[in-house]
C-alpha cells in the first residue's frame, strides 16, 4: 500500500541526463526556473522545445513527468481561476457577478504554463539525479558559505541522512500497520478524532524505531571516527568533465537567448 | 476452517522498472488442526505468501479462500478474517505499543469488540499459554528482554482465538534455548487448542522436529508440499535453492553410502542413533 509513494522519484535509465554532473543539471533547473518568469508571450514556444529537448534526451517515460503534475492540480486550478476573474481590463463576458477580462484570462494562461513547466523541469532533475547526487551537488555548491560559517557539510550530512531515512520508515510504518491490522487495527473508519487516537498503535512503535535507528546511526558514526567536514574527502568526488562544459555552454546560449527575446522582441 | 490459495499471483510495483513477482501462480490448502511449515530462501516469496493468508495484502492474480468463500469478494468481512487467522510478523518491535503487557496483549481482542473483563480474560489466558511470567503483567513491554517481546507478540494474537496461527520467524534472534521454549510452547498450543498452526522458518532443524507438512518456496514458486521427510529426500535440489537439509540427513546420507544400513529419513539427533544403533547390531 505504502510502497506506491515515492518521494526520491529516480528514474534509472542510461543517458547523457543521468550521467550529467548534478551541479551542472541544479544551475540548469534553475536557470530553467528563471527562463519561465523572463518569458512573456512567444518566449513560451522556446521554452517548451528546450524542456520537450531534455525530456526526449532524459529516456525517462513521460507519464512519469506528469505524474508530479497531480500533486498541484488543485494550486493550478485555483491560481488560474483568481487570475482570471480578479485582474481588470477588458471585459470578455460574464457569469452572475464574476467579470472574466482578456488581461485575465491571458495571465491566468501565463500562471498556467509557468507553473506546468516549473513543476515538469524540476522533475526533470529529480528524475535523472539520486537524491544522494543532489546532496553532493548542493553541499559543493554552497560551499562559499562556508567563509561566513554557514556549517555547509553538517546541513548537507543532515539531508542525505533524512532523505536515507524516509523509504526506511516508510517501510517501517507499512509493516507495522500490518502488524496492528493483522491485530484488528481500523485506520480508516470513524471520525477525526477517533482516526488520530486510532494512530497511536502505528505511532508509537515507529517513533521508538527512530529513535532506536537514530541512536544506532550516531553511535556507528562516532565508531568509524566522524568529526564532521573539516578535512573530508569524498568517495565520488563531483568532477566536472568534457560534456559538463558542453551542457553549461547550451545553457549559457539558452539564457542569453531568452533574455535577447524579452529585451529585442519584448516576448 | 480451510484456507485456500488458488493460482495466487503477486506483483510489486507492476508496471516499472522496479517490477518483482513476489508470487507465481502458488497453489496452497491449510486445513483444520494442520501443522504447516514454511521454508524458503531471503526473497523467495514466503513472507508475501503469508501476508495473502488473512488478507494484508491483495493477490495481482488468482484467489484467497477462507472456509470456501472468496476474501476479495465485494461486501466480504476482511476485518473479523483476521480475528480467525492470527497473523504474528518477525518482529516484536512493530506491534508492541501499550503502556504495560496485559494492555497490549488486550488490544486484539478489544478491537473485536469484547468488553474490558472479557478482554482482561482472554490476555490472561493467552499469556499463560505462551509462558509469560505472571509478575511482569504490569512491566511495560519496551523493558523486556528479546523472548519476553516475542511472547508478548505471540499472545497479543493469540487472545483473539484465532482458528489459524500465522507465524514469521517467530525464533529469529533468539538465543538457542529461548528458540526452543517458544517453539515448544507452539507446539503445545497445536496441540491443546487444536488450532492450525503456519510457521515461518529458516532454520530446518526447528521444523523438522515439529511440523507434520513442509512446504518449500523458491523464487515465488512452490517448489515441494510433502512431508519433511519425503522433502528432505530431496537434499541435493535444496542445495540448489540456498536451503540445506537438516544436518542428520547428511550423516544418514553418507553411512548409508559407506555402506551402514542406516534409515535416510532420520532427521532428529535422536532417530539417528536410533538408526546407528540398530544398523550395528545393538
Amino acid at each position: 500500500m505504502i510502497r506506491d509513494i515515492t518521494l526520491g522519484q529516480y528514474y534509472p535509465a542510461d543517458s547523457v541526463l543521468h550521467r550529467l554532473d548534478p551541479r551542472v543539471k541544479f544551475i540548469g533547473t534553475m536557470i530553467y526556473i528563471i527562463s519561465l518568469f523572463v518569458f512573456k508571450s512567444w518566449g513560451y514556444v522556446l521554452g517548451t522545445v528546450f524542456l520537450a529537448g531534455v525530456i526526449v534526451i532524459s529516456k525517462v517515460p513521460f507519464r512519469f513527468m506528469v505524474k508530479g503534475l497531480k500533486a498541484i492540480m488543485f494550486l493550478l486550478f485555483i491560481t488560474m481561476f483568481f487570475n482570471a476573474i480578479f485582474t481588470p481590463g477588458e471585459v470578455l463576458f460574464h457569469i452572475w457577478i464574476i467579470k472574466v477580462t482578456k488581461e485575465g484570462l491571458i495571465l491566468a494562461g501565463r500562471m498556467g504554463i509557468r507553473l506546468v513547466f516549473l513543476i515538469m523541469g524540476s522533475s526533470v532533475m529529480t528524475l535523472t539525479t539520486t537524491p544522494n547526487q543532489l546532496t553532493d551537488a548542493l553541499e559543493s555548491l554552497l560551499k562559499p558559505l562556508n567563509k561566513i560559517h554557514v556549517p555547509v557539510h553538517e546541513i548537507s550530512m543532515m539531508m542525505s541522512i533524512a532523505l536515507r531515512f524516509i523509504p526506511i520508515l516508510l517501510e517501517e510504518t507499512d509493516k507495522i500497520m500490518k502488524a496492528q491490522i493483522a491485530r484488528g487495527a481500523d485506520f480508516e473508519t470513524g471520525n477525526l478524532i477517533k482516526k488520530v487516537k486510532n494512530m497511536v498503535p502505528l505511532l508509537v512503535p515507529l517513533f521508538i524505531s527512530a529513535f532506536r535507528r537514530a541512536n544506532d546511526l550516531a553511535l556507528a558514526m562516532e565508531a568509524r571516527c566522524y568529526h564532521g567536514g573539516e578535512g573530508r574527502t569524498q568517495m565520488k568526488p563531483l568532477r566536472y568533465t568534457g560534456r559538463d562544459y558542453a551542457a553549461y555552454g547550451i545553457l549559457a546560449a539558452y539564457l542569453a537567448l531568452t533574455i535577447a527575446i524579452r529585451v529585442f522582441l519584448h516576448w | 476452517m480451510s484456507i485456500k490459495l488458488e493460482e495466487v499471483t503477486y506483483t510489486y510495483s507492476p508496471g516499472t522498472v522496479y517490477e518483482i513477482h513476489a508470487l507465481d501462480h502458488v497453489n496452497l490448502e491449510i486445513g483444520q488442526g494442520d501443522f504447516v511449515g514454511v521454508i524458503g530462501h531471503t526473497g523467495s516469496g514466503k513472507s508475501t505468501m503469508i501476508q495473502h493468508l488473512n488478507g494484508l495484502v491483495k493477490p495481482t492474480s488468482g484467489r484467497v479462500l477462507y472456509n470456501d468463500e472468496d476474501i476479495w469478494a465485494d461486501g466480504y468481512d476482511l476485518r473479523s478474517l483476521r480475528f480467525h487467522v492470527g497473523l504474528v510478523f518477525q518482529y516484536p518491535e512493530h506491534q508492541l505499543f501499550e503502556t504495560d503487557v496485559l494492555k497490549d496483549v488486550c488490544f486484539g481482542p478489544k478491537n473485536e469488540g469484547l468488553d474490558a473483563e472479557a478482554c482482561k480474560a482472554r490476555a490472561i489466558e493467552a499469556l499463560e499459554h505462551v509462558g509469560f511470567p505472571k509478575e511482569l503483567y504490569d512491566k511495560s513491554p519496551f523493558e523486556l528482554s528479546g523472548g519476553q517481546k516475542r511472547r508478548v507478540a505471540i499472545a497479543g494474537v493469540l487472545a483473539m482465538n484465532p482458528d489459524v496461527l500465522v507465524l514469521d520467524e517467530p525464533t529469529a534472534g533468539l538465543d538457542p534455548q529461548g528458540r526452543d521454549e517458544i517453539l515448544d510452547q507452539i507446539a503445545y498450543l497445536h496441540k491443546t487448542r487444536g488450532i492450525s498452526i503456519v510457521l515461518v522458518s529458516h532454520s530446518m532443524e526447528d521444523i523438522a522436529k515439529y511440523v507434520d507438512r513442509l512446504v518449500v518456496m523458491n523464487a515465488g514458486k512452490k517448489a515441494y508440499d510433502a512431508a519433511p521427510k519425503e522433502v528432505f529426500a530431496h537434499y541435493k535440489e535444496l542445495e540448489t535453492m540456498g536451503l540445506a537439509a537438516p544436518q542428520m540427513t547428511y550423516i544418514m546420507h553418507t553411512l548409508k553410502e559407506h555402506g551402514m544400513d542406516v534409515d535416510v529419513t532420520a532427521t532428529t539427533v535422536e532417530e539417528a542413533k536410533a538408526s546407528i544403533l540398530q544398523a550395528l547390531g545393538r
